[in-house]
């Protein structure tokens, strides 16, 4: 058997590989004289990001949480309903789970310039990418988790005189848990990528994707690479807390046993 | 017969409700101009000029059918107006984001599940690295790649595009090379099979449906990442340049067009895919489903 890791080596390692390749990062800056223009050093990044924590800030509240986290929910919220009607119905999950598995492959992306344009340049038609964005992955997701249980389980539900709402939360939607979570986690990326996507068809004068934009065209590199930081920040939390409540809520599924 | 008839029922409703939403949606500008023009429209006029708009908030099925058919069959592939010629700049910098992406998402899900120090150490990162909207990346993609002296913008957009793909890469990878339970790694061990034997034998052979599982979702990720890849970078010819000029000028057509031809692209591209898979699970030795 393998000895489980101690939890200093479990945020030690990654913390180190992350230093290092910082530490390589200024290194290679200051040994090939990069100018700044191309590539700052970690440590101007870090300055920069010190002196402007009140743009960065209003920045992320424009594109994450007004944009990024209000179409997460709308959208994985309309998915996972969407899922649970289309499943009751044969006809429609015959009829729909191959034009949903074809939109969820699609550039989705691309309908962005289309919102911005229905929605105005405002968080909402940020939101509203997201939305779309989402709404396939988790429905996909979903209606294939509400498939995966086996016809013993069903039968025992069946012995049991289960109803159908007891048949779905007792026994598939937890089946299902597994598959919305992986949904969930494709997401929490998607869902950042959507937002700033969207401020790059027009945007009011905040927002990271804006920024990045201007700051490119002054030559602005250091706020660029601070705006990286942040969105990196703001996903890494995002992803986080759908694999902390993931590891609560399936806590019994073989990838979340601790080997 | 059977299977088909369902989505043939799903896309018609989509059909009813698309041109339903563009009346629906166009009408305030038909009424509009009706209004200024000082006359009070039928309703069949009404019906017939919100489907006939030249920008159309939404434009209707058969419009952007029109358009799409303009572009890919009627304007010669050399042409700056041709969907075909943007489609295949833009399919060229997926195809090498896509092979990039499975060979860098392969080799880091081998070390991760091999060794426990790569596991602990790099999969938080190749996390992070998604965490990163690439979109924000790309820019300073772009302004390195020129520095180290890539002439053209394909190499720039294969690495966005690749950035995407390797991920569902490397995540159903890690999931299917760890897949075997207990009681199949025990029985390989009572066979004191060494870890290369179990490697080989029972790893990767069960992480095989997870991979090609996975080459889909990375074929349409590198599709994204390569139409993403157009929009910050100035590019002016791809999908997503197309999309970007249809948006500055104000011409909804070009839009839809680029978006449908996209559309069109990656179910191409998953149909291709798709096909491979099972060729690859039949030679595999699987029963067909």
């Amino acid at each position: 058997m393998i000895q489980p890791v101690s939890p200093l080596l479990k945020i030690g390692l990654p913390v180190a590989f992350g230093i290092i390749v910082l530490i390589l990062w200024e290194l290679i800056v200051a040994l090939f004289d990069i100018p700044p223009a191309i590539l700052p050093p970690p440590s101007d990044i870090g300055a920069r990001f010190a002196a402007s924590t009140g743009i960065l800030w209003i920045d992320f509240v424009q594109t994450v949480i007004k944009g990024a986290l209000t179409g997460l929910v709308i959208g994985a919220l309309a998915g996972l309903g969407a899922a649970i009607v289309i499943d009751a119905s044969p006809f429609l999950r015959q009829g729909l789970l191959p034009v949903a598995n074809f939109v969820a492959a699609l550039p989705i992306v691309g309908i962005a310039p289309i919102m911005v344009m229905w929605f105005g340049f405002d968080w909402h038609s940020k939101a509203a990418v997201v939305v779309v964005m989402v709404f396939f992955p988790i429905l996909v997701n979903t209606l294939a988790g509400l498939q995966d249980t086996d016809r013993m389980q069903r039968d025992l539900m069946r012995t049991y005189s289960a109803s159908y709402l007891q048949e779905l939360t007792k026994l598939r939607l937890p089946a299902a848990m597994p598959f919305i979570f992986n949904g969930l986690k494709i997401s929490a990326t998607l869902a950042l990528i959507g937002a700033i996507v969207a401020e790059y068809f027009g945007s009011p004068t905040r927002g990271m994707g804006f920024r990045i934009s201007t700051e490119v065209g002054r030559l602005g590199i250091d706020m660029v690479w601070a705006e990286i930081a942040v969105s990196a920040m703001a996903g890494t939390l995002l992803y986080a807390g759908v694999a902390l409540v993931e590891r609560w809520a399936t806590f019994w599924h073989p990838s979340q046993r601790r080997r | 017969m059977k299977r088909v008839f369902p989505v043939l029922v799903v896309v018609a409703c989509i059909f009813a409700i698309w041109y339903a939403g563009s009346f629906l949606m166009n009408r305030s500008w038909v009424m509009d101009q009706a209004a200024r023009a000082g006359t009070v429209p039928a309703f069949s006029e009404v019906l017939r000029d919100t489907m006939n708009q030249d920008r159309a908030r939404l434009p209707a099925p058969h419009q952007v059918a029109a358009e799409l058919h303009d572009g890919i069959f009627d304007k010669k592939v050399t042409s700056k107006r041709s969907l075909v010629y943007h489609g295949i700049i833009t399919l060229q910098a997926t195809m090498w984001g896509f092979v990039l992406g499975i060979v860098f998402g392969v080799a880091l899900a081998v070390l991760i599940v091999l060794s426990r120090i790569a596991d602990l150490a790099l999969m938080p990162w190749a996390i992070i690295s998604q965490t990163i909207p690439v979109v924000a990346l790309a820019p300073m993609i772009v302004v390195l790649a020129n520095a180290a002296g890539a002439g053209s913008l394909m190499v720039p957009k294969a690495i966005i595009a690749g950035y995407l793909s390797f991920f569902p890469v490397l995540v159903s990878m890690v999931k299917g090379l760890r897949s075997p339970d207990a009681m199949q790694l025990d029985l390989l061990r009572t066979y004191g099979a060494t870890r290369a034997q179990t490697f080989w034998k029972l790893r990767l052979p069960a992480s095989l449906p997870y991979f090609f599982a996975s080459l889909k979702i990375a074929v349409a990720a590198a599709l994204v990442g390569a139409i993403v890849g157009e929009l910050p970078t100035g590019a002016i010819a791809g999908l997503g340049a197309r999309m970007l000029i249809g948006s500055q000028f104000g011409e909804p057509m070009i839009m839809w067009a680029a978006l449908f031809a996209a559309a069109i692209l990656a179910a191409l591209l998953i149909w291709v895919v798709s096909a491979i898979e099972q060729v690859a699970v039949r030679m595999m030795g699987a029963r067909p489903v």
